[in-house]
């Protein structure tokens, strides 16, 4: 097991006074309930985010739009950008006047759930981007893969599967190689890399902060002398820009998964145009 | 050394409970969450947000088109008015002009018809005047003949120095003499 080992390892260090870097267990914490924990978890703080995700986004865009005035407040004309952000630039330019408006809502929430998640990695006190976790990364692909497979085959009956992994225009003898990897690559590697883009992006993040603010916390507050504290001081400073340049990954990354997600219905909605 | 044996065994445990610190395998209850907050989500911006924003984007368009709309029919009875207004000008023009050329000839009518009146006045004032004139000298030419006639008798019988008693002969005389007179002045007046 190499869990304990590194741990024994990393404690070891610690029993020398040395630096004990954050693992990735640490980014799970402990429950906040321990209410499920025999079934394998509790209420953590994971699913706290979501459900603060849920309300938040609820909370601000049906207040914003509440007056539905003609000329808009400043707060309603900020969530009528937002909403015609995604409404225009994923919904309209990339599935077609003709087929954009049934999947705004769609793509609202995917943008604005996964923004809302990540976002939460960046304030202070929640400092949580919940996708940094595995679980709900692959739950949110997973939707999504259901919803353009589903939406496929609806469209087009069996005969999607084909469109899908049998490539028009390539020498018969090619599609014996072809048709597997088209396969393997529309089907199973599409939902994998959607998700781990996400989520790796978003841990990476988290370690930088849990490093950042526990190597300064281990150089100014363990160890002695005014050049580990200086030091201690630098790394915080540093951590500033990264924390700007993680900002932009989670806002950058909200809209890939968005845009991802508009691309995929694209691709089952014109399956037989390509 | 007892707190390091208890440090271990914290450690040994947390290890133990993520056993799976691989960050690729997920923790299916945060998955479950997830996937039901997104659905939840999903089912209030149906609902709820995005009907809205729809609602209000097409209201400010049909806001817009409607004030333009407005402006349009605004301003074609704006067009409508002034061309009424143009029409009931230039009428109100030719009823004037049409009123001063009647006033006018209504005028030189009045003038003609005074001026008429004025030559039918003066020519029967001169009728009356030539109707008077000539009972005048009528009157006057009667009054002269018998006056004459006596003057003449009495010159007469001055002159023969015999009263011509007979004073129906003598008259006779008279008569024939005036009426000899006359039709002299008479065949002498003709051809004037």
């Amino acid at each position: 097991m190499r869990g304990p080992a590194l741990s024994s390892l990393a404690l070891s260090a610690a029993e020398e006074g040395g630096f004990q870097p954050p693992t990735i267990s640490e980014t799970h914490l402990p429950e906040i309930l321990p209410w499920m924990a025999p079934w394998g978890t509790g209420f953590g703080k994971n699913m706290l985010m979501v459900i603060l995700a849920v309300v938040l986004i609820t909370w601000l865009f049906t207040f914003a739009i509440r007056k539905q005035a003609l000329v808009p407040s400043r707060g309603q004309y900020l969530a009528e950008s937002a909403y015609g952000f995604v409404r225009n630039t994923m919904g309209r330019d990339i599935l077609g006047d003709k087929h954009f408006r049934p999947w705004i809502p769609l793509l609202f929430t995917v943008f604005f759930f996964v923004l809302f998640n990540n976002l939460f990695g960046a304030i202070p006190g929640l400092q949580m981007p919940t996708f940094s976790h595995a679980g709900p990364a692959y739950a949110m692909a997973g939707i999504i893969w259901v919803t353009w497979i589903a939406l496929g085959f609806k469209l087009h009956g069996a005969k999607f599967m084909k469109l899908m992994t049998v490539p028009s225009g390539v020498p018969k003898p090619l599609l014996l190689i072809l048709t597997p990897l088209e396969f393997l690559s529309n089907f199973i590697i599409r939902p994998l890399t959607h998700s781990l883009r996400l989520m790796a992006v978003m841990l990476a993040g988290h370690i930088i902060v849990m490093l950042a603010g526990s190597g300064a916390e281990f150089l100014i507050a363990q160890q002695e002398g005014i050049a580990n504290a200086g030091l201690g001081v630098a790394v915080l400073l540093g951590s500033i820009p990264l924390y700007f340049l993680e900002l932009i990954m989670m806002v950058l990354q909200a809209f890939v998964f968005a845009l991802l997600t508009a691309i995929y219905i694209q691709g089952s909605i014109e399956a037989d145009a390509h | 050394m007892k707190m390091g044996e208890h440090m271990v065994s914290t450690t040994l445990i947390r290890a133990a409970e993520y056993e799976d610190a691989n960050p690729l395998v997920p923790n299916p209850w945060e998955a479950a969450v997830a996937g039901i907050g997104f659905i939840v989500l999903f089912i209030i911006v149906v609902k709820v947000i995005a009907p809205r924003f729809e609602q209000s984007y097409q209201n400010r368009v049909e806001a817009i088109e409607g004030g333009l709309n407005q402006a349009e029919e605004a301003q074609a009875e704006a067009e409508a008015l002034r061309a009424e207004y143009e029409q009931q000008l230039a009428d109100s023009r030719a009823e004037a002009s049409r009123i001063r050329e009647e006033a006018r000839a209504e005028g030189a009518q009045l003038v003609a018809e005074a001026q008429e009146k004025a030559a039918s006045e003066s020519a029967r004032i001169r009728e009356q005047a030539h109707a008077q004139i000539e009972a005048d000298r009528a009157a006057a030419a009667a009054a002269l003949k018998s006056e004459v006639g006596a003057l003449a008798t009495q010159l007469a019988s001055k002159i023969v120095g015999e009263a011509l008693d007979d004073d129906a002969r003598s008259n006779r005389v008279v008569d024939r003499f005036l009426a000899n007179l006359d039709a002299e002045q008479q065949t002498q007046g003709a051809p004037r």
